[in-house]
């Protein structure tokens, strides 16, 4: 039955979309951390998503592939974590602590309002997907009462 | 007269099948919908229908010949959707057209299962015969 695959998949969702949170609000946090050289400074970060495929799961070996053969696909995964290429921004503060020899602080490649954006879509994604669940559980519900009434 | 089950659930119980099995894509589209160059999935009635009726029948030549059934293609009936509006990512999910699909789906389902139920409630009935 199908019915049971909504659960993997809309699962896989939400915790792909709790990781995006995370980062979010990993950078956040780190926004103002300032550091005096740019390979010490903190970068984004972004998760990647990809689909995650039966064929692939089989190929690696692991689950029951055979249940479902439609080629709908199981959810989705993160491939990983990648840091933001976009340029720190260097400030000229000499007065701060964290100065270099030039005066210059670096600060994090932070987007603060693309991070909102950020994290407005990934808990929307996060209720979408809760609310899929839902109507599956109660689909597999109705279907345990058939022929009782 | 032996009651045939296939003939009294009038192909509701196949239409519960695939209303499960649609809303396991349409959910895995939802799930995909910020994945980058995921491409939004569908199956519809009619290719379901098609690969129903095109499964091969063995041919029966003596009474006592044991039928058998195989599938013809190994097509499963899950097309691509037209995208409504090109994306940056490549991803063709429309988040607001799967949610109405999806609820449909469920709606859909929710009619089969009662008409299957309608059924059997008056199978049983039959049987209880008073």
């Amino acid at each position: 039955m199908s019915l049971s695959n909504i659960f993997t998949i809309s699962g896989s969702a939400m915790s792909a979309q709790t990781v995006r949170l995370n980062t979010v609000a990993s950078n956040m946090a780190n926004v103002d951390s300032a550091a005096s050289s740019a390979d010490q400074t903190y970068r984004a970060r972004k998760p990647v998503f990809s689909k995650m495929m039966n064929d692939s799961m089989h190929q690696y070996g692991w689950g029951n592939t055979k249940v479902d053969n439609s080629g709908a696909g199981i959810g989705v995964k993160v491939d990983g974590i990648v840091e933001s290429d976009a340029p720190l921004q260097p400030r000229y503060e000499p007065d701060h602590p964290m100065a270099n020899e030039d005066g210059y602080v670096f600060y994090p490649n932070v987007n603060p309002i693309e991070e909102m954006a950020d994290m407005m879509s990934a808990s929307r994604s996060f209720q979408t997907n809760v609310e899929i669940m839902n109507s599956a559980k109660s689909m597999m519900q109705k279907m345990l009462t058939l022929g009782q009434s | 007269m032996a009651i045939s089950f296939a003939s009294a659930f009038a192909g509701h119980d196949k239409t519960l099948e695939f209303r499960s099995a649609r809303a396991a894509v349409l959910a895995n589209n939802i799930a995909n919908a910020d994945t980058p160059n995921f491409k939004a999935r569908d199956i519809s009635f009619n290719a379901h229908l098609n690969k129903e009726q095109s499964r091969l029948r063995l041919a029966g030549t003596n009474s006592r010949h044991i039928s058998a059934e195989g599938s013809a293609g190994e097509s499963d009936g899950l097309l691509y959707r037209n995208a409504s509006q090109p994306s940056l990512d490549g991803n063709t999910v429309d988040m607001q057209r799967e949610q109405a699909e999806f609820a449909q789906n469920s709606l859909q389902f929710d009619t089969s299962f009662m008409f299957l139920d309608r059924k059997i409630n008056g199978m049983k009935k039959a049987l209880a015969g008073n």
